[in-house]
Parts: structure tokens; sequence; C-alpha cells
């Protein structure tokens, strides 16, 4: 098992430093920062001294190797923009978008997966196809739109729930939180659920199928052949089997909720990583979008080893074979 | 004893010709679902085509344009003696002429970056199913990481890079979409590849050119085509989203997404119609793709062939 | 009184092609203690006469008619809580392929102590023990051990075994059996049918042992009857029904047997395939395929007691002798 960790960080060192090359040569070798970053007006010798400044003026691979050596002690660069440091600039942001994709993620589940067993067990009811519907209708849903949609009902028309912001938040750890507190909970309902909006669809169909497979299963059969009841067949033989493919996608999922919520935080003025990253990107604030690039490839690793170590607890055909390595 | 006395044959039932296309076209028509989806899709194909000679207004001729029409609720009749039935936005534009007209960049971008990355996917797939060895390792691992990463994301960087414009969205929506038929050509592709009638071409000697487009390539059609229709609504919903946040096309060419963006900032107002209306016509788009989308794949689905 | 009494049963499934005619006047009784082997090809609708008695057919499937009597209770329309409580405890069933039947995801102390509490109100140690009882019955070695295995750490022959004892948990007074050694090595089909027998002895439960294994009924069963197209063609004492068949159908299956007494005398074959149960002929359905048929076949015919205690389908029954090619 520590050898089976061991091999996987390695993997996952490899794959950082892949994307790190991709991502620089991505982001500073297109575009022109001096342009937007220095005033038209400023003479040579002040762009000279601003281009210096920022390192902009050695070749692509020394910026390169600068930029890798200081990643390596955790310095991403600092912000064109805000002239703190990038990393410090995104981890501010994180709580909050952390946040809203774990509440996306519960609600997707919470929502998604009796859906998804309703419409498994009677696909040919009207409930089941009305659900199977709005599956397809989450699908094709243009979040955005929806997000929209839902500013007009809910904060224009009925003035229920705030339309943008975080709201009060509360202090722990070092980071602000919104779902601590009454009114930071109303401003996270509308984003949550339009972040979630694609997943919960996602888990209906899953589980759906997954029912429906297993529901043919012999083992199935054979359950109720002991005389077992139907909500114990159901919810304990059926529900562990297509536990597994949920919980690996809807983990899987995670890291492109985070990336999603870009959209979501953008239409709800929500201020997380997703927000910064479009600002960041408009303004070519680079060492930012470099930053924000690692951070979501970095979070993409550790999901992947955790859906790994789930799936490892779900599935006891797979731990086996993983204390065998 | 082993002399079969009378032997009785069964009465002998009339064979129907049944070509797989025909077959196809019945079991597509089966679902009235899909069959609506269709009409509908068609009628909006058709509205993008026509858009010039259908909508009322020219909506980017600004001498047709009046300002004083400026965010008209729907149903008035305008300075130009006919009615916005769908209200005007912020400049006086007619919206139903503006979501037309939108329809047509929205669909010319989705239906064109989903061909252009359906040739290069599966052009790619094809080779690492056939070539097999290092570059089928180099071009799946390419596959691999292209879809480890968020479709959005992805897209984003790359327009961050090259800039706004309709040729650079479908540049970037070709990226983040070739790894899907790469994959799935692949492996219909490998599955063909191992059959009797490819084995046999190959002792033919038949060009190898040959033997992929004539004997791998239809076989590897039917996922093909369902996976191109759900990319299709896909590009199209991306493109949307790209534009919203003001990343995809530039405002001269606006397609669905920058028309809701445009809405935006009336919203608050209780301005619904600026940005509610392109927003059902995007749904009502994608919708109606991915019902076919979803249909086709019941019916092209081998194992779920009866 | 008989354990089980079957009148008339059909079991038909609407299907948009049609209607399948799986079991179509399927009548037999087993006596307490007694074994009754039901023999036939795939599709010969064996296996759906098995799920019928404990009211298993899955949909479009189901019981248009007939009757079935356990220990004088009529099964056929019973409510579906009354079933289930006669199922694993009265009535238990072994399914044929022992990969499939068990749960991968659950332990197997899971699934045997759910059956017993499905039946009783037993704690969790008496089931326990219980379900360690009868693990040994079967012959499973360290049963504690095995008790905290998943069911992939056992080959197939322990599965089946692990299987049989679920079964046996409740001393039911009829077992099902489908096919329940087909997917094993012979070695061990031996041993579960030594097992099997001496339990059906000293408990006295009745079995109805499915196969298309002839030499499994001649060791095993009591009676025997065949079934060809979703009806049965011929049943009797299964020394008499082997020695001497009446129908042609028997006597084809006999002689598609390899024997060692018949060495160098090339196998016959039955010619042609089993009809599709969409669109029976008409009249005797092994018509088609019969070297003895006429005219008269093509009425249907009646289930005729030809000899004292055996009953063949067939308007030209064979006489008492063995047609040796």
């Amino acid at each position: 098992m520590t050898l089976y960790l061991i091999r996987r960080l390695f993997q996952a060192l490899l794959v950082m430093l892949a994307m790190s090359l991709i991502v620089f040569i991505g982001v500073y070798g297109i575009g022109d920062p001096v342009e937007i970053l220095i005033s038209p007006d400023a003479d040579q010798a002040e762009r000279a001294r601003a281009v210096a400044a920022l390192g902009l003026d050695l070749p692509l691979w020394q910026q390169y190797g600068v930029f890798l050596v200081r990643a390596l002690q955790g310095d991403l660069g600092r912000s064109f923009v805000y002239n703190v440091p990038a990393l410090q600039l995104i981890l501010q942001r994180m709580p909050a978008t952390l946040e809203l994709a774990v509440g996306a993620t519960v609600l997707a589940i919470v929502v998604g997966l009796p859906l998804g067993l309703y419409a498994g067990l009677k696909p040919d009811s009207i409930g089941g196809r009305s659900i199977m519907a709005g599956s397809i209708l989450g699908f094709s849903l243009p979040s955005f739109w929806v997000g929209l949609m839902l500013i007009m009902v809910f904060a224009v028309q009925l003035g229920w729930l705030p339309s943008t912001g975080r709201g009060t938040t509360v202090e722990i750890l070092g980071s602000r939180w919104s779902f601590l507190t009454r009114d930071g909970l109303a401003h996270m309902i509308m984003p949550a659920m339009n972040l979630a909006l694609f997943k919960i669809s996602l888990v209906i169909r899953l589980t759906r199928a997954g029912v429906r497979e297993a529901m043919l299963m012999d083992y199935v059969k054979f359950a109720r052949a002991k005389g077992l009841t139907n909500s114990r067949v159901i919810f304990v033989h059926v529900f562990k089997n297509i536990l597994i493919p949920v919980v690996t996608v809807t983990g899987l999922e995670f890291g492109s909720t985070i990336a999603f919520s870009v959209v979501t935080e953008s239409i709800f003025a929500w201020p997380g990583m997703g927000k910064l990253i479009i600002d960041s990107i408009n303004v070519l604030d680079r060492p930012v979008i470099v930053a924000y690039l690692m951070m979501i490839v970095f979070m993409f690793i550790i999901i992947n080893l955790v859906v790994d170590l789930t799936y490892t607890i779900l599935d006891p055909r797979v731990r086996l074979e993983s204390k065998a390595i | 004893m082993s002399a079969a006395a009378e032997p009785v044959t069964p009465e002998p039932v009339a064979p129907r010709v049944e070509t797989p296309l025909r077959r196809f076209i019945s079991q597509f028509m089966e679902s009235r679902i899909a069959v609506g989806a269709l009409v509908v899709f068609t009628i909006i194909v058709l509205l993008a085509v026509f858009a010039p000679w259908i909508t009322p207004q020219n909506p980017y001729d600004l001498f047709q344009l009046d300002i004083m029409d400026g965010r008209m609720e729907p149903g008035t009749v305008g300075g130009a003696g006919f009615t916005y039935w769908l209200g005007t936005d912020d400049q006086g534009r007619d919206m139903l002429s503006g979501i037309i007209y939108g329809l047509r960049i929205s669909l010319i971008v989705g239906a064109g970056s989903a061909f252009i990355a359906g040739i290069i996917g599966a052009s790619l797939g094809m080779l690492a199913a056939y070539a097999g060895g290092k570059t089928d390792t180099v071009i799946m691992r390419l596959v691999d990481l292209q879809l480890s990463f968020p479709t959005i994301l992805a897209a984003l960087m790359i327009l961050a890079f090259l800039g706004k414009g309709i040729s650079n969205v479908v540049i970037a929506l070709v990226i983040v979409e070739w790894a899907y038929y790469a994959r799935t050509v692949r492996g219909s592709a490998l599955v063909e590849r191992r059959r009797e009638y490819v084995e046999a071409a190959q002792c033919l000697a038949l060009p190898t050119w040959r033997i992929i487009f004539v004997h791998l390539l239809p076989n590897c059609l039917p996922p093909l085509i369902v996976i191109g229709t759900i990319q299709v609504a896909r590009a199209i919903a991306l493109e949307a989203t790209l534009s919203f946040l003001g990343l995809g096309v530039p405002i001269t060419e606006p397609s669905l997404g920058l028309l809701i963006a445009n809405g935006y900032e009336y919203m608050l107002s209780g301005k619904y119609w600026i940005s509610f209306y392109p927003g059902i016509a995007l749904l009502i788009t994608i919708v109606s793709i991915n019902l076919v989308g979803d249909h086709l794949r019941d019916v092209l689905n081998p194992r779920l062939q009866k | 009184m008989n354990t089980l009494e079957v009148q008339g049963l059909r079991t038909h499934f609407h299907t948009r092609a049609g209607v399948v005619k799986a079991v179509d006047d399927v009548s037999f009784s087993i006596a307490k203690g007694q074994v009754l082997g039901l023999v036939g090809e795939s599709g010969s609708g064996k296996t759906v006469t098995g799920f019928s008695l404990i009211g298993l057919v899955d949909p479009p499937g189901r019981i248009v008619e007939g009757s079935i009597k356990f220990q004088g209770r009529e099964l056929v329309g019973m409510p579906e809580e009354e079933m289930r409580q006669l199922r694993g405890n009265r009535i238990a069933m072994v399914f044929q392929d022992p990969m499939m039947t068990l749960n991968p995801v659950l332990r197997i102390d899971t699934q045997m102590i759910e059956t017993v509490q499905a039946h009783d109100n037993s704690s969790r140690e008496v089931a326990r023990q219980r379900s360690r009882d009868a693990l040994g019955m079967v012959g499973i070695p360290s049963p504690d051990e095995r008790l905290m295995s998943y069911p992939h750490q056992f080959s197939g022959g322990m599965r089946q075994r692990v299987a049989i004892a679920i079964a046996l948990l409740h001393r039911p007074d009829l077992i099902i059996a489908d096919e329940p050694t087909t997917a094993l090595d012979v070695t061990i089909q031996g041993q579960i049918l030594a097992e099997v027998q001496k339990l059906a002895a000293t408990t006295g439960t009745s079995l109805l042992w499915i196969t298309h294994d002839l030499s499994v009924v001649a060791g095993l069963a009591d009676d025997i009857a065949v079934m060809y197209a979703g009806r049965i063609v011929e049943q009797g004492d299964v020394g008499e029904v082997l020695d001497a068949p009446l129908h042609p159908y028997t006597s084809g299956l006999l002689g598609s047997v390899p024997s060692r007494n018949a060495r160098g005398v090339p196998l016959r074959q039955i010619p042609g395939m089993t009809p599709s149960l969409l669109s029976l002929p008409k009249g005797c359905t092994f018509r088609a395929r019969c070297f003895q048929a006429g005219e008269d076949c093509l009425q249907e015919p009646p289930m005729d007691e030809a000899l004292p205690g055996r009953f063949v389908r067939c308007v030209r029954p064979l006489r008492a002798t063995v047609p040796t090619a």
C-alpha cells in the first residue's frame, strides 16, 4: 500500500512538471503583458525598468527556469495587478470556491441519488420518464443561463434570495466561510444549485443505469430468492453496487466542478478563484493564471488519489489487488 | 430405423428484405420524441440558413435600428411599423431578428468545430488503432491528458492566449473536442481490425488506405455519428458560455451566448426578455440535438440490438 | 400429501414481438423427500418453471394459468409478502452460475445473516452461529474465517457450496436447484451431488433438480420429467424412463449422450434446432425433428399414461424397445 502511494505521488510529480511547462509556455509565450500593464505614455527607460522588474526581458527558457525554482519554494510569482504573491491571492479565494463546489456536490448526491434510484426501479412509469426527461434538460440547459433565470425568479421577482456576493462570513482557521451563517447560506443556495444542476443530471443517469443493470444480475435475483424484503434488496444489495460508479464519478467530477465554478462565480459575483481567473485573463495577469492552473492541476491529482482510495474501500475486489502490490 | 419415414419440414416463412439503413430508419421512427426533436432541429437550421429573408430587420444594419426603440417590451409596435414580438435590446434591436441571426453564428461555430474536430479526432484515432505501438501510446496519452482537463478551463485558456473571434473560438473548441472522437474511433477500429474480413483484405494486399476507408471507417461510423451529434450540442453550449464570459465571439457577430450576456445588466431591473428569449432559443436547440443524439445511441448501440 | 403439486402451469412472456410461451401446460408433483429431475435443452422452459414456483418471474413474463400447490397452499396469486416469507425459508433456490449469485461487494456473513433474519427474529449472534453451522454442513473448512471473506476470495465450487448453505439455512421443505453443478468441474460436481443427496435424505427435503445432464439425473433423481419447448413431453420413474423412453425426444436425448458401453458406435444426434418459442409449430412441437412424425402429429398430442406411472405426450410413442441404431 505504501509502495502504491509512493508510486502514485511520483507519477503526480511528473504530471505537475509537464503541466507547468505547458502552462508556462502557453501563458508566457503568447500575448504581451507589457502592453497592458505599462502605460502607453511611459518613456523607453520607464518601460525597460518595468520589464526588468517583472523579469520579462529574459529569454523564455530562463524565465521558465526562474519560475520553476521559485515554484519549488512555493513562490509562483507576484500578481502584476495586485502586487501580492499569486499563490496567496489564489489561496485567499479558495475557501469560497471550495465551499461552493462541496455544496454543489452534496446537493447533486442528495437530489440525484433518490431520483435516479426511482427512475431505475420504475423506468416505464410516468415518474421515471419525467425524471429522465428532466435529466436530459439538466444536461442541455446552458448553466449560465439557468443562473440568470434563478436570479430573475428568486432574487428579482420573488425577492427571496440575495442575488450576488457571499453574505456574512465566519472566520475559522484563518479562512472565511459562508455556510455557517444564515445569511451566508442564503447567498450560497442559488450558486450551489446552479453549479449542481449538471451533476444532478449526471448522478441521476449513473444511478439509473446502475440500478437497471444490477436488477438484472443473478445476485439480486438470488437475494430475492432468499426471501429478503424488497427494501433490503434495493437499499443494501443494489445500492452498495451502484455506489461505486457514483462515488467515482462524482469524485472525479469534483475537479471539473471547481473549474466550472468560473461561470457560476461570474454570474453570482461569488468572490472565489473562478472569478479571479476570469478577471486575470482579461488583464493578462500571467502569474495569477499560472498559479491558478498549477493549483487546479494539483487539486486534480489529489482528487484522483482520494477517489482511488475511496474506491478500494467500497469495492473489496480492488482492495485485494492493492494489498498484493 | 435411421431412414427418416416422413420428415415434416416447417412451413417456409417469407423473408422480408431488411437493409441496415431501412432498419435504422424504422427503429429511429419508433420514438416519437426523437422524431419530434429532429423536426424541431430541422426548422431551427432552416431558420438560421434563411435568416436574411425571414427576419423583419437586419439587426446588424445600423441604419435599420432606432435607438428610440430601445428596451421595448415584447409585443410593442416600434417606430419602423412592425411589432417587436420578443421586445428589443438596449440599441433598439429586434430580439427575434437578433436571435435568428445569433442562431446562425451558434450553429456555424458548433457544427463547424464538431466537424473539424471529428475529422482530426477520427483520423488520429484511426492512426492510433492501425499503427499501434508508440504512435498509439503517444496519441492516447494526449487524449487522456485532454480528457482529464475540464473542457471549459482548457477553452478559456486557449482563448486567453489567442484572443476573441469566431475562428479562434472554433480552434479552441476543436482542441478541446478532438479527443472524444479519437478515443471512440480507436475503440471501434481496434475491434474491427481483429475481424476476419480485415485480415482477408490484408492477405489480398489491398492498400492500407483502402482497408481504412472502405473497411474500417464505415464500421466506426455509428459511434462516430452518436458522438458527433452530442458534441455539436456541447460545442454550442460551450461557445455560448465562453461568449457569455466575454471571451468568445466579438460584439459585431453576436451568438446567442453574447445576446444573453448583453441582457445580463438589465435583468436586475426586471427587463428579462433581453436574456430570456435567446436562452430559450439556445435551450431548444441544444435539447433537440441531445434528444436526437440520445435516441441515435439507443438505435445504433449493438449491445441493445435485439 | 405431496410437497409440491403443479397443475397446468402456463408462464408466458408478452413481448413486443409476440407471446413467448416459455412454460405451457406443465404439471408434475414431488413427494416429501423425493427428487424430481427436470431435464431439457437450454430454452426449453426449465428455468422459467423454477422461477414460477417461487414467484420470481421477471416482467414481461407472468403466470397466466395453472396452480402451484405447496404443502396444500396455493402459490399462484398469493400476496407478495406471504410469498416472500416462503422464499428462502420453506422453498429455497440454488442458481446455475455460482460466480454470479453472491453479491460481490457484501461479505459472506452479511449475505447469510440477512437470510436468517429475513425469516425469524434471531439475534445477530444466533444468526451468525447458524450461518457457521450451515457452512460446516456443506463442507467448508474454517467457517469462521470464511464468514469474513468476500465472494471473490472463493473458488466457483466454494461459492456454490456457500449458495447451498444459504439455501439450507432454514431447513426448507423444497429446494429448487437450477443446474447448480453445470458450471463446476466434474470432481467438484460429484462432491456436491453426494452432499446434496445426503442432506436431502437426512432432512426430508424435496428437491427439484433442473439440468440438461442426464447422467446427473440418473444418479440423483427418483423421478424424471423431460421438457421440450415449454412442455413436459415425458414423465415417470427415472430408471424406467432412461431404460426405455417412450417419447422420441427422450430417446434422442439418450442417444446423444456418449457412453462407454457403445464405443465405436457413432453418436446419434437430433436433427434440426429447438423451435422458437415465439412461433411454435402447430400440433406436436417436436414434429419437425422427429424421425417418425406423420400426419397425425399435426394434432395437439395429449399427455397420456401410456404405461402405469409412465406419462408421455406423443401420439406415436415408442414401445418399450430401446432403439440401438
